[in-house]
């Protein structure tokens, strides 16, 4: 809204792909590797909790499905390289196409109701999705199934070794970073943004809110798929935990803790909490436990995440 | 000509009968208010005019267009709009950016993904204009959390304004202003008389009988009377009604 | 065949009644407390954990049952004192967040006291046998006196909401929680009441249902998400919608796993037929909720949303 703001979030945001940028230097130099695996792990949750900021955020739409869309990318991977189609070109396609077309079809119906309906409909719908996928055998069911190799672009593997998937999701998450900031800052976002304000407000001036929320519900639908197919190729495993209700929650908890509303903070979220879930499980197997002790706590004692946080140390707004 | 005709409006919330076979035209380029006592069912008009809640019977023609099955976004595009009695704007944005959001939706499409909507002087330029309209423009930089009540007053109907209307509902929108702030909302008003139809809900008898060109008196659901100010003021019934009362 | 029919039709019933008692509690708490509660569930895995901790120390189902159900009620007030108090005024957003916490520390703890594999609980004797029906179909008495007890839940509930005093505070407090509370009535007594009441009916329901599942910290989850369902379907607050709509899960669910791949069978080969019949079941009670919100976004027994 006022541009002093913007221009510190997006400053904030191009630290961390500095930072981000970093990371194989870092890795290289620390001998581990695993720290790039992470990396790009953290990379594509944060291009998902990013896709996810945009309706919770901006359009006030608490979406407890968003984890299907992750599944739908990294099963376009699995599904059509199983057929024997490798190229990245057609895996993305794939899932952006059936994930639009699955946004459209429930978030036409989900976008009926309100409130409570809302959430529980799309953790429903969600789970509809999984199910589906658990139950193909030929895919594995419950226990999934490993790739038998990466996508390849334009028939070359480069993806094959670490660093090439590590740079391709750090473009991909500057890409859709600035594909959103200008989605938000557009006609069109101020619509979004105005209905999560004052949705009779919005319609007593003649919008009605029902088309831009639906067509915002289905571009983060994609998006988040996109993040789908980096995590198949990262993990060359696909299975339905990809898409089960608690990814759904993560998601959630990512955006939360980052910040709602701030297309930067669900990034630093995406690494906060899944540098918190991989420091919690070097102490215990009950890490979870912990993570959601943490939770429970934030969401008792703090608002706004870590991006408020951040605007109360910064101090009132000039 | 008669923009605005309803005929025979009902709506009930259970056994309570809020608006009762109500009847009333306006004409075009008339300032017509609307007064009755509280309860009368003023707001629910409104709401059922505006199109924010539905009706259980009758009809609403707008411009000879019958508007009952339309939704709110619908009828202000054809050019009805409405201001609300508690100020309802959208507080994270500047007094501008609600201006030009009213402008927004009637100029073009919204599904524009890239362009930033900031800078366009399309919206701007015609979101100033309503906002010197009502003497506002020197905050448009400020958040609407941050105007006064009497400035929310004015912001709501610059908004109302910028959705070029043809006919504008005002749903007391002297409510909560006095003095110097009410003489200023008449002035406005005077001088939007000129370029737009108005139905005007209002309490404030003063500022009713300076402006409207007819009044109709609504109590308990009905219009039991639609005339002059002059001929309101001396009528028996609303008298003994409405304005009787207060005396 | 019909055989087949009227015993999985039982046993849609007797699943619908199961889901009856979790989602009796669960809709009045959204509808009255407008408190979105994913953690419910975990009443219903306490109850069952307890049962089976019960009934082994006392050696009596009866005694297990009773004091699974005083512990689930003592574990849902303990959490509605630390933790859902606080969150009754906050945005949904983070009632989600809040009890999506507790269930990852419930299913751990649990998990952690109660170790990581399947208990099971003994069956009693007395209600271990089958009683014939219809011709030859025997029913188990076990699951029947479930369908007994969720009956006599549903009546106990629909009395106590319509016409009785604490029922009519109730159902004001759903309409208009602001006017209630200015009419002096203590709300925020009412909403514990109405938590304490839910939870032990969750718990309840695991309890019962703990001889005939396995024990397992996935059965809260598993239930959950269908409790929502029928909580949607049947309309936030209604206790009817509630009832009607977890019957309908309920049948639509188990027909729907038993006679999917049989009536497929009938267009095409066995193993196709099979792996449609394991995809599609499992889908129909969403594809159910899709087609009757769209026509209905409010339920079938909701408010119309302002």
């Amino acid at each position: 809204m006022n541009a002093p703001r913007i221009a510190g979030r997006t400053k904030a945001a191009i630290l961390l792909f500095v930072l981000f940028a970093l990371v194989p230097a870092a890795a290289t130099a620390l001998d581990d590797p695993f720290f790039l695996v992470i990396a790009t792990r953290i990379l594509a949750f944060a291009i998902a909790a990013m896709a996810l900021d945009l309706v919770l955020g901006y359009g006030a739409m608490v979406s407890f499905g968003h984890a299907a869309y992750l599944g739908f990318g990294a099963y376009a991977v699995a599904i059509l390289t199983k057929l024997g189609i490798s190229d990245i070109g057609l895996h993305l396609l794939a899932a952006i196409a059936f994930s639009a077309l699955f946004a459209a079809i429930t978030g036409a119906i989900s976008l009926r109701t309100r409130g409570v309906y809302f959430i529980m409909i799309t953790l429903a719908f969600a789970q509809m999705a999984y199910f589906f996928f658990v139950s193909i055998s030929v895919l594995g069911g419950d226990d999934g199934t490993s790739l038998a190799q990466r996508s390849t672009l334009f028939g070359s593997d480069v993806l094959e070794n670490d660093m090439a998937p590590f740079y391709a999701a750090l473009a991909l998450l500057v890409g859709f970073y600035a594909l959103c900031s200008a989605i938000v800052g557009s006609r069109f976002g101020r619509v979004l943004q105005g209905t999560r304000e004052n949705r009779l407000r919005m319609e007593a001036i003649g919008f009605s809110p029902f088309p831009y929320q639906l067509t915002a519900f289905v571009i983060s639908g994609c998006i988040t798929s996109v993040a789908g197919v980096l995590l198949a190729n990262q993990a060359e495993f696909v299975s339905p935990a990809f898409m089960n209700w608690h990814r759904s929650g993560e998601l959630i908890v990512m955006v939360v803790l980052g910040g709602v509303g701030t297309l930067t903070g669900p990034i630093g979220g995406a690494v906060v909490a899944l540098l918190l879930e991989e420091w919690l499980a070097v102490f215990t197997e009950h890490w979870k436990l912990a993570f959601g002790l943490i939770l429970v706590l934030v969401v008792l004692f703090s608002r706004g995440g870590v991006a408020g946080l951040i605007e109360k140390l910064k101090g009132p707004r000039t | 000509m008669t923009l605005l005709s309803v005929r025979d409006l009902r709506k009930s919330y259970g056994a309570l009968k809020v608006t009762d076979e109500l009847s009333m035209d306006v004409a075009e380029g008339e300032l017509h208010a609307v007064i009755g006592p509280n309860g009368a069912g003023k707001t629910t008009l409104v709401a059922q005019l505006s199109g924010q809640s539905g009706s259980d019977a009758g009809q609403i023609l707008y411009s000879g267009q019958d508007i009952m099955h339309l939704s709110m976004p619908e009828r202000v595009q054809l050019g009805l709009a409405r201001s609300f009695q508690i100020t309802s704007v959208l507080p994270g944005f500047t007094v501008l950016e609600n201006v030009a959001l009213a402008v927004q939706a009637r100029s073009g499409t919204s599904f524009r993904f890239f362009r930033p909507v900031a800078g366009q002087a399309v919206l701007n330029d015609a979101a100033m204009a309503a906002l010197a309209e009502v003497e506002l423009e020197t905050r448009a930089g400020r958040l609407a959390a941050e105007l006064s009540h009497g400035e929310l007053r004015q912001l709501e109907i610059a908004i109302a304004l910028a959705t070029a209307p043809r006919l504008l509902l005002l749903d007391e929108p002297l409510a909560g202003t006095g003095g110097e702030e009410s003489e200023r909302l008449v002035g406005l008003l005077g001088r939007l008389k000129a370029r737009m139809t108005i139905v005007l809900i209002e309490h404030d008898m003063q500022a009713v009988f300076a402006l409207a060109d007819r009044i109709s008196v609504l109590v308990y659901g009905k219009i039991i009377a639609t005339d002059t100010p002059a001929i309101i003021r001396q009528d028996a019934k609303v008298r003994a009604a409405y304005l009787g009362e207060e005396a | 065949m019909t055989n087949l029919f009227l015993l999985q039709l039982l046993n849609g019933a007797q699943f619908g009644i199961l889901l009856f008692l979790i989602a009796g509690g669960l809709t009045l708490i959204f509808g009255i407390m407008d408190f979105i509660n994913l953690a419910h569930g975990v009443l219903y895995m306490i109850g069952a954990y307890l049962m089976a901790t019960f009934s082994l120390l006392t050696g009596s189902f009866g005694l297990g049952l009773v004091l699974a159900m005083a512990g689930s009620l003592a574990v849902g007030l303990a959490l509605e004192f630390l933790v859902f108090r606080r969150l009754y005024d906050r945005s949904h957003l983070d009632q989600v967040l809040a009890t999506f916490g507790l269930v990852l520390v419930a299913n751990e703890s649990v998990k952690l006291i109660w170790g990581a594999s399947p208990l099971t609980v003994a069956m009693p004797e007395l209600l271990a046998g089958s009683v014939p029906l219809i011709g030859p179909l025997q029913y188990p008495v076990y699951r029947l006196l479930i369908i007994a007890a969720g009956l006599l839940t549903a009546l106990g509930l629909y009395l106590v909401i319509n016409r009785t005093r604490i029922g009519m505070l109730l159902r004001a407090g759903a309409s208009n929680r602001a006017m209630v509370s200015a009419l002096g009535v203590n709300v925020s007594r009412m909403f514990t009441l109405v938590f304490a009441f839910g939870a032990m009916l969750a718990g309840f329901a695991g309890a019962i249902i703990a001889p005939i599942l396995s024990v397992d910290t996935g059965m809260g989850e598993s239930v959950l998400i269908l409790t929502f369902v029928v909580i949607v379907i049947g309309g936030i607050g209604s206790i009817r919608g509630a009832f009607v709509a977890a019957l309908l899960v309920g049948v639509v669910d188990t027909l729907g796993r038993t006679f999917g791949p049989i009536l497929l069978r009938l267009v095409m080969d066995p193993a196709a037929a099979s792996q449609a019949g394991r995809t599609l079941a499992p889908m129909l009670v969403y594809i159910l909720m899709a087609v009757i919100l769209f026509a209905r976004p409010a339920g079938l027994f909701g408010r119309k949303p302002q």
